[in-house]
């Protein structure tokens, strides 16, 4: 039997709005991007019968607005937890403007992409490459709310799709709203590839439980780790 | 009144068309412009009284095409009363005179109606070099500016004068621009199409008539009452784009059923334009009721969001037939083999860690993987 005994303590890192976001924010990305592409391209299925026998397509862009909406609000919510949440879910640890962020970011490339070093990364949350992707990814999110609600306001008297409607003008119609709508679809699900490969690695390789964090909340992380986090210098806010 | 310009419906009763055919022709104008029943009577009056609008109408770049769609208005009355008339003052390709006199005729609209006359553009205007474009020895752009300076408002007709249309696509040699990106300070409407349909031409003529100023316009300058829905939102194959049924080549079954064009690259989604409603050649049919998918001539840059028959534009520097979904899955297929790798390599790794790690651990320093 192999085993190992060493010092580690459970935190809590993950609180249950983060854990809540996450989940929802996976499920609507995932019925959007296969709703999307259907809209994109429809599965022509379907001969030799009447138009008033069927709604399908109709049922797929009904799905496709409603979790855009519910993506839309999830994320203006971890938006504002961004800014009430606990160390590791604020805003300061996804924008690198401290030198030690950065430095962090390329030690991560050194020894999690390239393997070509095998320092330990301190970061008890995520660590600083991992949350710029995110920040990116954040943009990506606010471009996309931006051209599908510029796309939808057409279609809509409601007020909050209305909020959007200068969308389409400023880019001079809906042909270029639509192929940029298009274009960040394939952004998420390259992201969402990376990213679940990543949460697999990380497990493996760390075995710090990252994979159930994301339900349960709790990792386990080294002592040794945990003291360098206490005793870090004030002038770097990252974990 | 002030000029004695005789009115559209005495110049019309002169012609020989009668006081029913002219209240007709009022009424058809009001559906068009979606006035309630009593802005018959206003157009009506307005008709009857006001003296006829001095317009001047120029040709730049274009091929014509909006005259021509014009001059096929679903009422005869329209071209009747406003394009006979129109070129009574100028307008390059139907009036009589031409050279000095028409010169004058032009310049004459301008001295005896400072403020009042309206400049309508066809065409867009060269800027790389004005000499692209040149009538009577001066350019398009000196045209325009002078004859702007003291009009009423600029009506720009189709794409060309509102977007530049095929002369300003990629790559555009003649720097060629529409009207409201030349001058500036002009209420400036947008008669957008290639070429815009004639009802909307006769409708946008009959609003500045009847109530004195410029009809409400969209965000790109667009009347509203004709472009304020999407060609996708009033087509009468709507049905089939929800019901999933979609025409998938032009000879198969769904294409003889009458389906969805959507798969043919109809860009009827992402154009506003009024063709499912009012529709062509006196209501007779539209693009998508003859089986072809609209290409969106209504919209800024038609020409560079090809090919027609594709749904989604193609990306330039990727070939003509590579669309985002070409480019998307490709990258997906590298992802996946980077991800492989990575994968492969890890476990290479974290094998022999293992296989060197001795068969049980309790101190405080395991080695980390």
């Amino acid at each position: 039997m192999r085993s190992r005994t060493i010092p580690m303590r459970e935190v809590h890192v993950w609180e249950m709005p983060v854990r809540v976001y996450h989940w929802v924010n996976a499920l609507c990305v995932t019925v959007l991007c296969v709703t999307g592409f259907l809209i994109g391209n429809p599965l022509a299925f379907m001969k030799g019968t009447e138009a008033y026998l069927n709604y399908w397509f109709g049922t797929v862009r009904f799905i496709h607005f409603v979790s855009a909406f519910v993506f839309f609000f999830n994320f203006i919510f971890r938006t504002y937890w961004g800014f009430v949440g606990n160390e590791f879910s604020r805003w300061y640890n996804f924008i690198p403007l401290k030198r030690c962020q950065w430095k962090e970011i390329i030690n991560v490339i050194k020894v999690d992409v390239l393997q070509v070093s095998h320092k330990e990364i301190d970061s008890i949350g995520h660590n600083s490459l991992a949350s710029f992707i995110y920040f990116l990814t954040f943009l990506i999110f606010l471009l996309q709310c931006l051209t599908g609600f510029g796309m939808y306001a057409a279609m809509s008297d409601a007020f909050l799709p209305k909020l959007f409607a200068w969308i389409v003008p400023l880019m001079g119609g809906d042909m270029h709203v639509r192929q940029l709508h298009h274009i960040l679809m394939w952004s998420f699900i390259l992201f969402a590839m990376v990213h679940i490969y990543l949460v697999f690695y990380h497990d493996y390789i760390e075995r710090r439980g990252v994979t159930s964090s994301m339900i349960g909340g709790w990792k386990f992380i080294e002592e040794d780790v945990i003291e360098r986090h206490d005793n870090r210098s004030e002038d770097c806010p990252k974990d | 009144m002030k000029n004695k310009q005789p009115s559209f419906y005495e110049e019309v009763r002169g012609d020989g068309i009668s006081r029913k055919d002219f209240l007709k022709f009022c009424a058809t104008m009001a559906a068009f412009l979606g006035l309630e029943s009593s802005g018959i009577g206003q157009i009506v009056k307005a008709l009857e009284t006001k003296p006829r609008l001095p317009v001047i109408w120029f040709h730049f770049q274009e091929c014509t095409c909006c005259s021509e769609s014009f001059i096929r208005a679903s009422h005869p009355i329209v071209a009747d009363i406003v394009l006979g008339k129109i070129s009574l003052d100028y307008q390059e390709t139907l009036m009589a005179a031409s050279g000095v006199q028409a010169e004058e005729a032009y310049k004459a609209v301008m001295a005896k109606f400072p403020g009042e006359y309206i400049v309508m553009v066809e065409g867009s205007i060269p800027t790389e070099n004005e000499a692209y474009c040149c009538i009577g020895g001066r350019s398009a752009k000196q045209i325009l500016e002078e004859a702007v300076q003291n009009c009423k408002a600029v009506v720009a007709w189709g794409n060309c004068a509102s977007a530049g249309c095929v002369q300003a696509a990629s790559p555009n040699p003649t720097g060629a621009k529409p009207v409201h990106k030349v001058i500036s300070g002009k209420p400036i409407i947008n008669v957008q199409g290639c070429p815009p349909i004639a009802d909307v031409m006769a409708g946008v003529v009959v609003h500045l008539l009847t109530f004195d100023r410029i009809p409400q316009l969209d965000a790109l300058g667009r009347p509203k009452a004709f472009y304020s829905r999407r060609v996708h939102d009033t087509c009468y194959r709507r049905a089939n784009f929800d019901a999933g049924l979609f025409v998938e080549s032009f000879d198969d079954e769904g294409a003889k059923k009458g389906y969805c064009l959507y798969k043919m690259g109809c860009k009827g989604p992402v154009t506003y334009n009024s063709c499912g409603i009012i529709k062509w050649n006196d209501g007779v049919s539209y693009p998508i009721q003859s089986g072809h998918p609209c290409i969106g001539c209504s919209e800024e840059g038609f020409w560079d969001n090809g090919p027609f028959y594709q749904h989604l534009p193609s990306i330039a520097g990727f070939g003509i037939e590579t669309t985002a979904d070409k480019i998307g899955l490709g990258l997906g297929v590298a992802t996946a083999v980077g991800v492989a790798g990575h994968a492969i390599y890890t476990n290479i790794r974290k094998k022999k860690e293992i296989t060197n790690a001795p068969e049980s651990v309790s101190e405080t320093e395991a080695p980390k993987v």
